[in-house]
């Protein structure tokens, strides 16, 4: 093979898709080291802090799309300071100075900020994609740069991030020549568009396949957008709020039935009864529904809709569908892959929910299913048994069981013989998250048969260090582990510490290890950012009298080739 | 093996200092009407609207007194209730604003299969909601009966009433203020 000239072994490296295979081909040789590096254009980056983005730059001159993920994932749940880090600026800068022809951005769980995004939108000429998610840092006034000086803009996508409502009409800043967009999310955003502005925007853009709309934009002005985009593919309906025996209502189910390519619908921030009639008409061609925001539906209504959604692949519900919709779901929707429900009363115990029933009625309706997401009150080993059974293709199977440690209400045992079957039956398990009573067993099975997993999330579970030494030991492909409140300490965390090289990282929170143990981990692995987060009052350094002892209430750590970073915060300490 | 029920125990509101008030909202003949809705039974359970604001986020300012320390082992333990445990249930704080601003209340028919979800804010005040109660339910029709409008019963007459019940499980006619009072706290 290295008697071939570059140019075919360039050409070969084309049909890789993926990073991994990519990063695996060019550590085979210096040639084909040379060869991948010049000629890759996607660069993936896991960790923002585990390389500098300078390095980044000049390995890949040619980049022309990157992305970059930043806090560890238990962020999203408030574990993580706000100021923690995971700053976009440093990538923002290396890529000006050196990949000037990038053309796409995708940042995760990171703080940027509207300066960031006022240099990024001047910088790259060739620009067509920006895409934020779970992101903070920014307000209006960043996305009307980009709308501003962005043009070719092709993508903005902006999932789930906090975003600051400075009144400005950004939307409005995308210049009339501007006629590239394909793809357009705000859905996130509190404040409101003028209507006007964005019903022009959407009718020059010919291209545009994807529309997610915010809460604040109206169902007049969604039956304008919809008309005027009749190709529209994927659909995120604004607040939705139409009294059904109005005009507008029925002009809404005429735009709708014209709309031959939906094939993904979102948003229904403030659906009322009733008015789901208009979407009928497209049911049939969706493959993608997110009824996730809609807590104003019925069940009932709910469940109506779904009965004429045959080729759903993908749905995200409230648990107020309740275990009889979930029948319903399971009776039509044969092609479903990926469920999530999520829980609509988070504060307190719901009346209306979903149990272990519904769970074994969409496992033995739907074969295709292989992503699940499910929060419920209660589960019982013999429904994980029998889902185990009937879905083997699993490869992200994350249950939420809300109240934590709690057991299979039918026997009151833990759920170890449940969650042992999961593993033991979907073989192509990458991603699993625990819930429930659960001893340290689970882990010996998870340890034993869970041999493609790559992430796991604990909370509330073992017995002991035995738990997390099965896991490290058995889990050959583990990239990220977060552990939190769990009786893990530091027997299990000094077990096998080149192991920690071989993980993207590990999360420890309320368990057992203590500053001792963290600081022993730091002194042998010089290749392993061990950092701790100490949120009590009054303390900004690691003094020398706080005691070895002493539990460490947060502790990340990761591998790194950049060694500590020089960014972080006075609470968080790199040992 | 003790279970929790959520969020009402004594303890919870001592941790967090707030109140929560719980509020259902059902429908049922005078003089009848003091006959208990079991809440876990069938349709005619009715949901507590939850009031006030989540202990969770008055945690999240304050993580010294949030996440529960590791449990010890095997079936003695007692649950956590949820309002001490910081970012849990793990659901993203993106989710948990979009969700929480609903003001939402089941209403249940007592001795009906009628269970129905409304929006206290989309109201302003009484009889706009009787409004919309009666088109929900619409078996029931309304009459009026000088310039009110109440909810009859077309089988026998009986006239149908809003009541609510309280956290100290008495039964309350009210008018629309005091209803929202204890409603919003």
């Amino acid at each position: 093979m290295t008697y071939f000239p570059e140019e075919v072994v360039e050409h070969i490296f084309d049909f890789l898709g993926s990073h991994r295979d990519r990063n695996a081909v060019s550590t085979v040789c210096k040639a084909w080291y040379h060869v991948e590096r010049f000629s890759r254009r996607n660069v993936f980056v896991g960790n923002c802090y585990a390389i500098r983005p300078e390095r980044v730059m000049a390995r890949f001159p040619g980049m022309k799309s990157l992305s970059v993920k930043g806090k560890p994932h238990f962020a999203d749940y408030n574990l993580v300071p706000y100021d923690w880090g995971g700053f976009a600026l440093p990538w923002i800068n290396a890529a000006v100075r050196r990949c000037p022809g990038l053309e796409d951005l995708r940042l995760k769980r990171m703080v940027v900020t509207d300066d960031d995004l006022d240099l990024l939108a001047r910088s790259f000429p060739n620009f067509r994609s920006l895409v934020l998610v779970s992101c903070e840092g920014f307000s209006t006034d960043g996305l009307a740069a980009i709308a501003t000086y962005c043009r070719g803009l092709r993508e903005l996508d902006l999932q789930e991030n906090e975003v600051e409502d400075h009144g400005r009409q950004w939307l409005s800043c995308f210049h009339e020549s501007c006629t590239s967009l394909v793809s357009l999310n705000f859905a996130c955003l509190k404040g409101e568009v003028n209507a006007g502005v964005l019903e022009r925007l959407v009718a020059r853009c010919p291209n545009l396949r994807s529309l997610k709309l915010n809460r604040a934009v109206s169902v007049e002005s969604l039956n304008e957008i919809v008309a005027r985009a009749p190709y529209l593919v994927d659909l995120g309906t604004g607040s939705f709020a139409v009294d059904h025996h109005t005009d507008a209502y029925q002009r809404l189910m005429n735009s709708f039935s014209k709309c031959k390519s939906l094939s993904s619908l979102s948003g229904f921030w403030e659906a009322s009864p009733h008015c789901l009639d208009a979407v009928y008409p497209v049911c049939i061609n969706l493959t993608v529904l997110n009824m996730s925001y809609a807590p104003a539906i019925q069940a009932d209504d709910l469940i109506k809709l779904i009965s004429l959604c045959f080729k759903l692949q993908k749905l995200w519900v409230l648990d107020c569908i309740g275990d009889k919709g979930l029948a319903v779901v399971a009776s039509t929707c044969k092609e479903l892959q990926e469920l999530r429900v999520f829980p609509s009363d988070i504060y307190g115990a719901g009346a209306t929910s979903v149990t272990e029933e519904g769970l074994v009625a969409i496992s033995s309706g739907c074969p295709k299913l292989n992503s699940l997401l499910y929060f419920c009150y209660q589960m019982t080993n013999a429904a994980l048994i029998t889902v185990a059974k009937n879905c083997p293709h699993f490869t992200r199977f994350r249950l939420c069981i809300l109240d934590p440690w709690k057991p299979d209400p039918v026997t009151n045992q833990p759920l170890d013989e449940g969650f042992g079957a999961i593993v033991r039956s979907c073989k192509n398990l990458r991603r699993l998250s625990l819930s429930g009573l659960l001893t340290d067993q689970v882990f010996l099975y998870i340890g034993l048969y869970a041999k493609c997993l790559e992430m796991l999330s604990i909370a509330f579970a073992g017995d002991s260090d035995k738990g997390m030494v099965y896991i490290l030991k058995g889990c050959k492909n583990l990239r990220k582990l977060e552990i939190r409140d769990c009786p893990f300490g530091d027997f299990a965390l000094l077990n096998d510490v080149a192991k920690y090289e071989t993980m993207r990282s590990l999360w420890m929170s309320s368990c057992d290890v203590t500053l001792g143990g963290c600081k022993a981990l730091a002194a042998k692995m010089p290749r392993l950012n061990v950092e701790i987060i100490n949120e009590s009052e009054g303390s900004d350094k690691l003094e020398e009298n706080i005691s070895d002892l002493h539990k460490a209430e947060k502790m990340y750590v990761y591998r790194t080739v950049a060694g500590p970073r020089n960014d972080a915060p006075d609470f968080v300490w790199t040992l | 093996m003790p279970t929790t029920e959520t969020g009402k125990s004594s303890t919870e509101s001592e941790v967090s200092g707030l109140d929560y008030e719980e509020t259902q909202l059902t429908l049922a003949p005078p003089g009848g009407s003091k006959s208990e809705p079991e809440k876990k039974r069938g349709f005619s359970e009715s949901i507590d609207l939850r009031l006030g604001r989540p202990a969770l986020e008055a945690h999240a300012k304050d993580p010294a007194s949030g996440s529960s320390h590791g449990p010890v082992s095997g079936a003695g333990k007692s649950p956590a209730s949820k309002a001490q445990v910081v970012g849990w249930p793990p659901v993203r704080s993106f989710r948990r604003n979009a969700l929480r601003s609903c003001t939402y209340v089941k209403v249940a028919v007592d001795g009906t299969p009628y269970l129905r979800k409304v929006d206290l804010d989309a109201y302003a005040g009484y009889q706009q909601l009787l409004t919309a109660l009666e088109e929900m339910l619409s078996c029931f029709t309304a009459r009026d009966y000088t310039n009110e409008r109440r909810l009859v019963d077309p089988v026998n007459g009986a006239e149908y009433v809003p009541t609510y019940e309280d956290k100290d499980g008495d039964w309350m006619l009210v008018g629309w203020w005091m209803f929202l009072l204890h409603a919003r706290d």
